[in-house]
């Protein structure tokens, strides 16, 4: 009997985070719900008038999405930091980097893609043209995968604390802002007619950097968040 | 796999910590090696608890002093590092230690021991506070590390578990494992417990 490699102890960790996630459906609802309200919000108070909504419906799409994902990344080390599975984590013998990697894989599936997922049902109700559908998909799919990694590293940071919620936002909402800026100017690319692959390049190279880097700081900030 | 001979499993090294203020424990020096049960005693407070976080690896910073680990070690902390949403069957399969894969046997089979036979399968937040920890303490039983370090293993365990368990530290050391443990019950074992006493140092 050995240690399972590292990356068969991935998928365990991924499963584990996914079944949790699925015995307690709210936290996988909260986002979408969060979601749905706010895009029913907008007509409310810029009025109903579709061409208005249209032309926002970029912007306003991507910022929900952003919200969203901040409300939800906060809880992603939390209750293992409650009850010990956070210092067994960094007591194993795999490697880290590859072990929050899967925390943040199932983050991503739980919240990111689902949104992404549905995000097109919401830009019906926004107006945004058709056209323009296929891009804020791939934008999304994209951009909340980083959101996610970047998120992860605040909620690493502030796991320790007891109301780290406020605190998160202000740590992490500079770096989500390169993504919110060219995912809704890809949005705002296709609605135009103009290539929107250039845009979604940069949220692709800004999702491998963010892979590469944000595990390292997100590993460091357990470390630190166990030992305080 | 235990070392042979004279290399110990853990070794500290002119350990001291000072915390709030307060010196916990000064110029500490021991080694643990395969066959030792070492206990750590000590009042509340005397720094027991940091004491095995440092010697695990999980404190880095804050003390003076050197610690040297080599061997892989399992470390049972306050917190037992039991998901409520999972059941004692999923919380040992999945757990986040990564020590090692286990079949479906080991599994039912550590946990029979500790006495959830029955419970595999129900969710873990049904169990009682004795039963939670019984599912972390399974993991002794899955165990393939040689240094273990425990603190207050017997939180919340009734008597015949009590007993259950020292004799499976017993069993550990013998196989050439070593125990460091904190814990203010007398180890009541037929085999030489090495007192670590925090306040004076170490007694025999």
């Amino acid at each position: 009997m050995s240690a399972p490699g590292t990356l068969p102890f991935c998928y365990r960790l991924l499963r584990r985070q996914l079944v949790l996630a699925v015995r307690r459906p709210v936290e996988i609802g909260n986002p979408l719900l969060f979601f749905a309200m706010v895009v029913a919000l907008f007509p409310l108070g810029l009025g109903p008038a579709p061409d208005k909504l249209a032309g926002f419906a970029p912007g306003i799409l991507w910022i929900i999405a952003l919200l969203s994902n901040l409300l939800t990344s906060d809880a992603v080390f939390r209750s293992d930091f409650e009850d010990g599975s956070l210092e067994q984590l960094l007591l194993s013998p795999q490697p880290l980097f590859m072990s929050v990697l899967a925390y943040i894989a199932a983050h991503w599936l739980i919240t990111g893609l689902l949104l992404a997922l549905v995000s097109p049902l919401f830009a019906v109700m926004l107006n945004l043209p058709s056209q323009a559908t296929g891009t804020l998909l791939a934008s999304l799919l994209l951009g909340t995968a980083v959101l996610s990694l970047v998120g992860c590293i605040g909620a690493a940071l502030t796991v320790g604390l007891k109301r780290g919620g406020m605190l998160i936002s202000l740590l992490i909402l500079p770096f989500y802002m390169p993504v919110l800026i060219f995912g809704s100017a890809a949005v705002q690319a296709a609605v135009r007619g103009a290539p929107a692959g250039p845009y979604l390049a940069i949220i692709g190279a800004l999702l491998c950097l963010a892979i590469a880097l944000a595990p390292l700081a997100i590993a460091a900030g357990l470390r630190i968040s166990v030992d305080g | 796999m235990p070392a042979a001979g004279n290399t110990p499993l853990l070794a500290v090294d002119d350990l001291s910590l000072e915390r709030g203020g307060r010196q916990l424990f000064q110029n500490l020096s021991f080694a643990v090696h395969p066959g030792h049960l070492l206990q750590v005693e000590g009042p509340n407070g005397a720094g027991k608890t940091s004491l095995l976080r440092i010697i695990a690896g999980l404190s880095r910073y804050g003390f003076q002093g050197r610690v040297t680990r080599q061997a892989p070690l399992l470390f049972l902390g306050h917190h037992p590092a039991v998901k409520g949403l999972l059941t004692p069957r999923e919380n040992l399969a999945w757990h986040v230690s990564g020590e090692a894969q286990y079949s479906e046997e080991q599994i039912l089979d550590a946990l029979e021991r500790v006495g959830l036979y029955g419970y595999e399968d129900v969710p873990s937040h049904t169990l009682s506070a004795g039963q939670h920890r019984r599912v972390n303490l399974a993991r002794l039983y899955l165990s393939t590390s040689p240094l273990w370090l425990l603190d207050e293993p017997f939180t919340a365990i009734d008597k015949v578990g009590v007993v259950e368990l020292q004799g499976l530290l017993v069993q550990h050391v013998e196989r050439g494992g070593a125990v460091v443990m904190t814990s203010h019950q007398a180890l009541q074992v037929a085999y030489s417990v090495t007192r670590l006493d925090l306040l004076r140092g170490l007694l025999e």
